[in-house]
Order: structure tokens, then sequence, then C-alpha cells
């Protein structure tokens, strides 16, 4: 026998756990803080929870390296130094707010409109959405333009819910998983889990992507499309299915607006729904081939109905997509992918949702009132993301999208795509925009909305966009989160006005979340008649990010450990299909330094400038801080930030603001969820037990069932605008444009991006163990992912010649940068592509002004113009889609050609001074 | 040199499926986060925010491109770890006793108060799975979380490595491999699991699943149209179709 040491193998682990919610992406996971003597010893993910389940990714566990990272902010900042130099002075909280104050509150008296309020990577939109309609600025979005609005609103106005965070496909029952342009991200774990659990059962994925890694890497086939043309893959995928009669009749008929007739008459209301007397829509009757109310008992509504003239959705819609444009022949080479592979994705398709469907023996009863005996599932799904959102021809390709799900029947079914609480919620559910500012009052609305028609824009009198940033405007008429990327070009430019301060929140502008970066820095220091030309800027951020350097004033935030916060249903929850959720934060450790909680600080500003809904009638401030508020806010009586422990602590949704909320939360491991009832799981929009209880729970007032719809409404009306009817009506400039992609039914068009002499495209992705992060200076993950290379498809690696540690100037209309290149067969062979924000700004986030990540690291920014170049009709339009105003930065076309070796990337900028090296 | 025993009552392990490993590097650094506080000394970072950054991982992903003699190349994600070998030429090659294979579990562990930090073992291992700790002069390495598997404190479903809990895909399995009824011994056997670079002869006791055959050739099983369209045109199809009500 050997002699071993002897050791104890039961170690105390902690003193404490402490069960908060993650921040280092957006996922919202729940996470168990261990506490040891006081400090974080060790995070792992919480088992109850129902984002994460007790998994964990890279980020999570690596968050205990963001409460020691040495680019935390310590203290509130001056500027001393030129914008950019990053030289300031530590100043008391006082002095900071009672300077924000000085600049803010002659604004609010005179000129609302001159203070643009934007967040970026935020979660708390529900504060900071009232605080700026309590200011009375029009100018208010999150950073969802340049993210994923195309995703959000064409889900919105299509099934009214959406893919990312509004549903995910019912893991437990899916037999074919198919899933476009997800580049690792959107949402983490939540998908990680899902595949995990299809593979354990040998489940079918399908995965489309002109890159094969992370979740491609793992599906059983992989289609290596071609960027921007996922519409026109869709699009075959449905003429194939409609050519075959495999779609899904019975659901079309009874669940969407497939059955509902459109107006022929030639006129204002060509192309729009067909109404009866009361203005309500009509279907044609099976049984007596007359028209009856879509909502009535027992009515079977025909698809193949003619009334008076008048055809159904269905028919038009049939037509459109079996026309021989839509055929796998004509569009394979376009897509990159042969024809007899599409034909066979979509039969596939059709067998797993006709011949493999599922039913559970669960009774329910429609709105209709008409009952059924089971649930009918369809166990094909879907998800997607960027690769389909970040295109200028996104929000149809991803309305297309839906349509294929809704033809397959497969949304809302088991097996299917599920939404999740307080989703599915249709369109007219939603505000529209609210705008109209005025010296000294609030806005008498939420900013943000979905439009229902062109006198919902955001326009002023004279027709010129209301908002800084030209969301809601003819330009894009649908951008229902709000353009972010466009407010410091446009307040730069002048163009629709001027600006006198802005204030943003955990948004770097000045790098990586700005399109053509080097030109932005130089829009942020540009001097006009002795000042800059945007005056003030404000930015509260919790690390030496690079946009620190280019404001005014800082105000320092908390890591995601020290902060109060809330995951509310009044903006972005962490539900699941079968239960509403939302969550909180709580300082699970105290800062070691002089920085408040952001929405705390908000609530102080809004205090002291007197806003309404943030002083007593006295004047003194309504909430001590940012746990008070979500504690004693009401939106509307009895319905506040959270949903769990209300009134007496037991009521559920509705109830009187409850003292011991936050604890009671924080008891019950910092989450709460309210469970569908079984009779309510799938059909919801259509589903009388989950219309009650939504109704119940708080989501809404009255039951909102609604139709799918397949044909837009809300987009024939921008038509016929294009085409001459009603007020108000677009500039000529842009008519064309609006008849031709406002197409009510969904299409494919060419990415507007497209120019002739680069013939590459060129993509980016975070990596899973940065995704999102606002901690990619972590000493953790900085380890895996340090620096970039961009990725080069073998065809063009051997045109180039190119060998191992080759560096090559990639070149785009905007301009060029000198990068290192690997080589990747996996890959669609005409994209280069590379990791996102790993490249960072010499002396940015405390790093050592050598770190690779400043020197080899790169971002692909600075080929990406917020304009296209001119096309010969005198005009830079704006790199966005034309209906939602996303940013089109998947667009991107490059030339590439190799060079010398370098020993850093190019451009290089100046070394930042740092912030925490303050006067 | 140290003596390995000449069977042990366990052979705990890993189980690692290459089929549906995405790469996400979460086992990384749970297994980090737990190691720095755990078992032995602390894995340190040289150089955290500089140049070269350089920590100690007992655990590492590495992502390889195949090529297929037909079909698309393919990305294969592999997790790197120590495979806690029968024949562990890490032990062997020990001068103080400090690296040795638990009779118990066959857990390969190193005892740090006799560890001399001296390298031997690092050279010795094929698969590169152990790595110096600078800062305390003693070498680290995969303990299969010797000190959370049988870990009185946790609640028993945690007794399991930190990078099995947190792994988002469920990738990695822990038990016994020398009990063929097993969870992970079935699950190796299910799916054709293999030992890692078996003609180096350490007699690994990990094992990797390997990932399913992708890309298949499409079955000739494609849609028939309902109809000619073009013969019957679009009011043809539309009554073909609508007759099925």
């Amino acid at each position: 026998m050997i002699r071993q040491p002897v050791f104890d193998t039961s170690p105390p682990v902690s003193d404490e756990i402490r069960k908060t919610t993650c921040y280092m992406c957006a996922c919202r996971c729940g996470i168990n803080v261990h506490l040891t003597s006081g400090k974080v010893s060790y995070i792992e993910g919480n088992r109850d929870h129902p984002v994460n389940k007790g998994v964990l990714c890279a980020k999570g566990a690596a968050g205990i390296k963001q409460i020691t990272a040495p680019s935390r902010l310590r203290a509130p900042l001056r500027r001393v130094g030129p914008r950019g130099s990053g030289a300031f002075e530590e100043i008391s909280w006082d002095e900071a707010l009672a300077l924000a104050v000085s600049w803010m509150k002659p604004l609010r008296e005179t000129a609302p409109e001159k203070l643009a309020f934007f967040t970026g990577r935020d979660q708390s939109q529900s504060l900071t959405g009232l605080w700026a309609q309590a200011f009375g600025t029009p100018n208010y979005a999150a950073h969802g333009g340049f993210c994923s609005v195309n995703m959000a609103a064409a889900g919105i106005y299509t099934i009214g819910g959406a893919f990312w965070e509004f549903g995910q496909p019912d893991w437990e029952r899916t037999k074919l998983f198919v899933i476009f342009g997800v580049a690792e991200d959107h949402d983490s774990n939540p998908i990680k889990i899902g595949l995990g659990k299809l593979k354990a059962r040998g489940a079918r994925v399908i995965g489309v992507n002109p890159i094969r890694t992370g979740y491609n890497a793992v599906a059983d086939d992989w289609l290596g499309i071609t960027p921007g043309t996922d519409g026109l893959l869709i699009l075959s995928l449905i003429h194939c299915l409609l050519e075959a009669g495999k779609v899904d009749l019975d659901y079309l008929a009874r669940f969407t607006n497939a059955s509902l007739l459109v107006n022929a008459t030639e006129g204002p209301e060509k192309g729009l729904i067909l109404k009866n007397a009361e203005s309500q829509p009509f279907v044609i009757d099976r049984r007596s081939d007359q028209p009856a109310p879509w909502d009535a008992k027992g009515v079977q509504p025909d698809l193949g109905a003619v009334w008076q003239g008048h055809r159904t959705v269905f028919q038009q819609m049939a037509e459109t997509y079996l026309a021989p444009q839509h055929a796998p022949e004509a569009v394979a080479d376009r897509v990159g992918i042969p024809a007899p592979r599409i034909r066979a994705l979509a039969a596939d398709l059709a067998r797993v949702a006709f011949d493999e469907a599922i039913e559970i023996a669960q009774p329910w009863t429609d709105f209709r009132g008409d009952r059924h005996e089971t649930m009918i599932g369809r166990p094909v799904s879907f998800h997607a993301m960027r690769g389909i959102s970040a295109h200028s021809n996104g929000f149809q390709t991803a309305r297309a999208l839906h349509l294929l799900q809704i033809l397959l029947g497969t949304v809302e079914t088991p097996g299917g795509y599920r939404l999740k609480p307080p989703y599915p919620k249709p369109v007219e559910a939603h505000p529209t925009p609210h705008f109209v500012s005025v010296p000294g009052k609030p806005l008498s609305g939420p900013h943000l909305g979905y439009p229902r028609g062109p006198e919902q824009l955001a326009l002023l009198p004279d027709g010129s966009p209301a908002r800084i940033d030209k969301a809601f405007s003819w330009e894009n008429p649908l951008s229902a989160h709000g353009m972010m990327h466009m407010v410091i070009p446009n307040a730069h430019a002048g163009d629709p006005y001027r600006i006198d301060t802005l204030f943003l929140y955990m948004a770097n502008m000045a790098w990586n979340s700005s399109m053509n970066t080097a030109a932005v820095m130089e829009m942020l220091t540009e001097e006009k008649d002795g000042e800059y030309v945007i005056p003030r800027i404000i930015y509260s951020d919790a690390y030496a990010s690079e946009m620190v350097a280019y404001a005014d004033l800082i105000l320092p935030d908390t890591t995601y450990l020290e902060r109060h916060d809330c995951i509310s249903l009044l903006d972005r929850p962490i539900s699941e299909p079968g239960a509403a959720g939302d969550a909180i934060r709580w300082p699970v450790v105290e800062p070691d330094r002089d920085v408040r909680g952001f929405q705390s600080v908000l609530i102080d500003l809004g205090a002291r400038l007197g806003l309404p809904g943030f002083v007593t009638p006295e004047g003194t401030p309504l909430y001590a801080d940012y746990a008070d508020y979500l504690v004693s806010h009401q939106r509307r009586p009895g319905v506040g930030p959270l949903m769990g422990f209300r009134g007496n602590g037991s009521e559920v949704g509705r109830g009187a603001p409850n003292p011991g909320q936050i604890d009671a939360y924080i008891a019950n491991g910092g989450f709460f969820q309210a469970h569908v009832p079984e009779e309510a799981a799938f059909y919801k929009p259509w589903n009388a037990a989950y219309q009650d209880w939504a109704v119940e729970t708080g989501f809404y007032d009255t039951p909102q069932p609604y139709l799918f719809s397949i044909y837009s409404e809300p987009l024939r009306r921008f038509q016929l605008a294009a085409e001459g009817h009603g007020f108000p009506q677009p500039p000529d400039r842009l008519r064309a444009r609006i008849k031709e992609t406002m197409s009510p039914l969904p299409l494919w068009y060419a990415p507007l991006g497209d120019v002739e002499g680069y013939p590459l495209h060129a993509l980016t992705q975070r990596p899973m163990a940065m995704y999102h992060s606002w901690g990619s200076q972590n000493a953790w993950l900085r380890q895996i992912h340090g620096k970039n290379a961009l990725y080069v498809p073998t065809k063009v690696w051997v045109e180039n010649g190119f060998t191992e540690g080759d560096w090559a100037r990639v070149t785009s209309p905007n301009g060029s940068i000198v990068v290192p290149v690997a080589h990747m067969a996996a890959l669609n062979e005409n994209t280069v592509w590379t990791w996102n924000a790993i490249g960072k700004r010499k002396g940015a986030w405390a790093l050592d002004a050598d770190a690779p990540e400043a020197t080899e690291g790169f971002l692909l920014n600075h080929l990406i113009s917020e304009l296209l170049p001119e096309k010969g009709d005198g005009q830079r339009w704006s790199n966005s889609d034309p209906i939602t105003g996303q940013a089109a930065w998947f667009d991107l076309r490059v030339r590439i050609e190799k060079v010398a070796r370098h020993e850093a990337s190019l451009p290089q900028f100046g070394v930042l001074g740092s912030p925490l090296e303050t006067t | 040199m140290t003596q390995l025993p000449a069977t042990t009552d366990k052979k705990l392990g890993l189980v690692i499926d290459l089929d549906t490993c995405v790469g996400c590097h979460a086992c990384v650094t749970a297994c980090k986060g737990w190691n720095d506080q755990g078992y032995g000394a602390a894995l340190t970072d040289q150089d955290p925010y500089g140049a070269e950054p350089s920590g100690v991982f007992l655990n590492r992903v590495h992502s390889y491109e195949v090529q297929p003699e037909a079909g698309p190349a393919q990305i294969v994600n592999f997790p790197r770890s120590c495979l806690h070998c029968e024949d562990a030429p890490c032990v062997t090659v020990c001068p103080t006793g400090a690296s040795y294979k638990r009779q118990e579990d066959g857990i390969v562990l190193v005892n740090e108060d006799a560890c001399i930090g001296c390298g031997l073992c690092a050279w010795a291992c094929p698969y590169g799975a152990r790595e110096m700790e600078e800062t305390a002069g003693v070498m680290k390495k995969c303990t299969l979380c010797v000190d959370r598997i049988y870990n009185e404190n946790l609640p028993e479903i945690d007794r399991q490595p930190a990078c099995v809990r947190t792994c988002p895909t469920g990738a990695r399995h822990f038990g016994d491999l020398g009990d063929p009824d097993s969870k992970v011994s079935r699950l190796v056997a299910e799916r054709g699991g293999f030992e890692l670079m078996p003609e180096q002869g350490t007699k690994p006791v990990n094992r990797y699943l390997p990932p399913r055959k992708k890309d298949r050739p499409q079955e000739a099983s494609l849609l028939a149209p309902l109809l000619d369209i073009k013969a019957t045109g679009f009011a043809g199809w539309l009554d073909k179709l609508l007759e099925r009500i």
C-alpha cells in the first residue's frame, strides 16, 4: 500500500451565498455570489433560476475580476484638458450634480430638445424613458437601433413577439431546429442549454450562417449562406412549401389575417384590409359563403374567398411567392446554396411539421369561444439574430422568417416557437411615438412606439424630423428603438438641429459602438466659434472606456455586484414561455469608491430638476434612491417595476407597494415567477385562458386576442402615402424607396450597401466568452481573447498568396485598415470576418499601452460609414434599414490585398490619457 | 521516482461530448474561479493588464478546423485538461513523490507540500495538462475538484467538478469509468467514446465522445408539387389546395 497525503476533502466553501443577477452580458442569469471574509470568493450559476438553471458562461464566472478591475472609475470627474485628452479632476458628487443641473435646467425651461439622452447596454429603460419623458425632450432611446431593432420590429408587426428575449423554441419538444445568423449570442446560456437538450436526444440542428463557429460548429448541417441573402432563401423555401401545398391551412384560416380580404378598389384605401360598416375587418364564413365577424363563435374563415372583387390575403400571398423568381433555381447563385439543397431543406421542414406532428391532450378554448380537445404541435423551430437584422433588408427578412414559421403553423404551438409573457402582444397594445416638446413640460407619453401609419411619424409642422436621430421620420418610419448611431453625426451636422447637452449612459460611442469611429472622435472634438460643436457631454460608465475621455462630466457608476437593478416586466423581463418572471440586482458588496449606481443618480437629478414624477407636490424628492423607486413607483395603480410580493406580500402582478418587497426578492433568490396555467401554455394570442391570466397578472387591462399579420396594414399605409394618398406626404426623393421597401408582404431586396469594386462581405461576431460583455478588459477573459485576426476563406487566401502570420490592407468605400489575417475554411467563400470589440484604444480600460488589444487588435468599425456613398442621385443615404433605421453594419463590402507584416494594426490613434490619473 | 497504485477502487473521470461542445469557455473560467480559491495554491495571473498576460488555467478549450474528404470544413471545439491516466507518466517521473495517483478514486494530484516546482511532470505529460504556478513555485493540474466531489458542505447535487456543473450545453459528464454500469460508461458505450492519443500508452481515464456525422448528403425525398401550376394556373392550384379542408 502506497502512503497518500491526508487532506480535508470537505473544506468550508464560503461564509455566505448572496443571490443576484449577472450583468456580464444581456442574458440576466441568476448567480450565487460566494463571500468569504466579506470579499467575493466565487461566482456560480443559481440552480433555481429560470434563465440559466444553474449553469454559467465564461463571462459569468469571470465576473469576479470586474470588482477588482483597475479600470473602475473612482469618483466624479470634470474635464480639465481638451476633449479626448483624458485629463480630468476629481470633484464631489454635490459639485457634479450641481454642474449637471446647471446645464440641464435652462434647457428644460427653454428648449428641452437640446438635451439628448441615450443609453447603451442598459437594462433600465422603463426608468430612463420615464425620466426623459418628464424632462420633456423628444431625444431619448437606448441602443436597439444599432443592435437588433429589425428583429424586434419585424416580430412585433408580424406575430406580436420576436426572436431573442421575446420567445424561444420549445426545446423540450422540437425535432428540427434551424438557426439563422446567430453569432454565438442573443441569447447566450438559454440557447446553449437548449442546444444541449436537442443534442442529448439526437434532435436535428441546421445552421444557416456564413461562418461556421460556435452554434454552427455543432449543427448537423451547415448552409454557408452569402450575407444579406437570407430573405431570398426563406422566400424560396416558402415557394417550395406553397408549390407542394405543405402549409397549415387550418392555422392560417383561424389565427392569421390570411382569411381577411384586401381592398381592391382603386383609391386611398386600396390594399388596406377591407372593413365593414363598423370599421371592423371581416371574413367570409365557409358555412354560409357570407361575410361574418372575424372573431365570431364557430366561424370558419374561407382562405379562398373572393367577395365583390376583393380577394383574401392568402391568395395574394400565395400568388406572390409562387412566382418563378422565388424558385430555388432562380436564387441559388445569389444565395450561395445549390437549388437541390434548398429544396431538400423545404422538404425537411414539411416532413417534420406535418408528418411528425405532435399532439398534447390538453383541451383549450379559443377567443371565438370554440373549444379544442387537444393542442396540435408542429415540431419545427427557428431562431435568428444579427445575421438577419444588421442588414438594410433585415426588417423584411425577419418578416419573411416569421411568415415561414406561420405557414408551417409553428408559432405558439407545441414543438415550435413559444413567446414569453408579457408577449404575445399585438402592435395595437403598444404605444405610438410621442415627441412634442414644450418648455417646462413633460412629454405627453413615451418616446418609443410602433407607428400604425404616417400620421404617427415624429415630424414637426414643417415636415422635418422632430428627433435628433431622425427616428420615426420618412427616412425610417418604423424606428421603434430610435437610432442612437445617428445622434452624434446629426448633432455634429446640426441636422435636423443643434443640441446643447449630450447625456449618455454605458455606450462606448467614441469606439466600438459607433460606425466610422475615427470620424466620430473628430465630431466630438470639433470646435466652432470657440466652443465644441456638441457643446456639453455628460457620461456615466463604471469603467475607463474610450468614451470617458470624450466627455466633460463623468458620473461614475458601480459594478453590477454593487448596485440595485430591476429586470422588469415594464421593459425587459426574464420570462420563460411558461412563466412571467422578473428579477433584481442588489449590492452583494458595497463599493469601495466614491461611485453611485446610475439609476439612483438619475432619480436624484430628476428631483433636483423638479421633474414631475420625481418630486412631491411640495417639491421634495419622491424617492430616496433606485431601491426605493423599485418598491414605491406605480406605473398604473397597483402595477410597479416588480410583480412579486406586492401588497401584503402575497399578491402577484397587481397590488399596493410593499416596503418589504426587495427583501422578499432577496429571500427568493433574487427573482420571482408567475406560472402560466397549463391550459394557457400554447396558442397564447388566441387562448382565452391565457388572455384572462394576462389581464389578471397586469400585462394589460382587457383581453387582447389578435391575428398574426402575414399582410402588414401599417406598411401598406406608408406605401399609400408614397403613392400620393393622404397626409402627411413623404418628400419626393423618398417616394420610390418607400413604395419598394414597405411592402405589406415580406420581400427581399439587395442590401443597400452593395457597391461595385468591393467583392467581399465583411462581418463581425462577438466571441462567446466576451459577447455583449462590458468587461472585455477582464483579466481572465482577455487571456482567452486578447487580440483578433481577420479570418479569410480558402479561395481568397490562395488568390492573395497569404501565408500564416501575414497582414492585409482591407478597404471599403469608407477607408482602409491594416490587420493580421488567418485562414479559415469553414466560411462562406466570399466572406471575411473578425471578433468584434477586442481592439481597444491605447490607454483605455486601464490596460497597458502595449496590450495586444491596442496593438494588434482592431475594429472593422473604421470601414463602416453611417452614410452610404453617393450613387448618382446627389444623396448620401443613411447606412440603415430604410424601414426601421437599424444600423446596417453587416452590409459592409470590402476588398483585400496582402501587405508587408506590421507591428501594429492601422489606424492607430494617440494614447488616451487615463481618467484614473487625475489632477 | 514515484510509484503508481497497481489498481484503483474507482476510475473517476470526465466524458466530454465533442458533438455538443460549442467552445464557449464556460468550463475554463468556472475551473479557474473554483481552483483559484480551492485546493492548494491560488492560480495567479502574471501581467494581467499588460502586454503578455499569462495565468494558470487547469482547463483550456481549443478550436480545430477539420476538412473532411467530402463536404464543407468543420470546426471541432476541444476542451483539454488532465486525463487522470492509469499509467500516468507525470507520477512516475516525479522525483519527490509530490505527484501521485489516488488509490481510492484514481485522481492524479499534486501534494504541493512536497512539490519542488521542478517541472519534470509537465515535461512528461503528453497532453500538456499541467501548468506551473510561478508565484507559489508549485505545479498545478486538474484535481477533478477533489474538494467539491466529496464536500459535505455542498448540496449533494453540487458534488461534481466546477466545469461539469457550469457547462451550459451539458457537454461534460463526470463519473466512475471503472464501473461499466455507470452513466458515463454507458454514454461512452452508446456514443463510441474514445481515448485521446492511446498510442502514448498512458491509459487515460477521461473519454471524448466524437462529433456525430455532419452534412449528410440529402436523401431524395423532395416535395412533390400539388399539380402543374403553369398548366392549371393559380386558380387551379388554389382549388386543389383548399379541397383538403
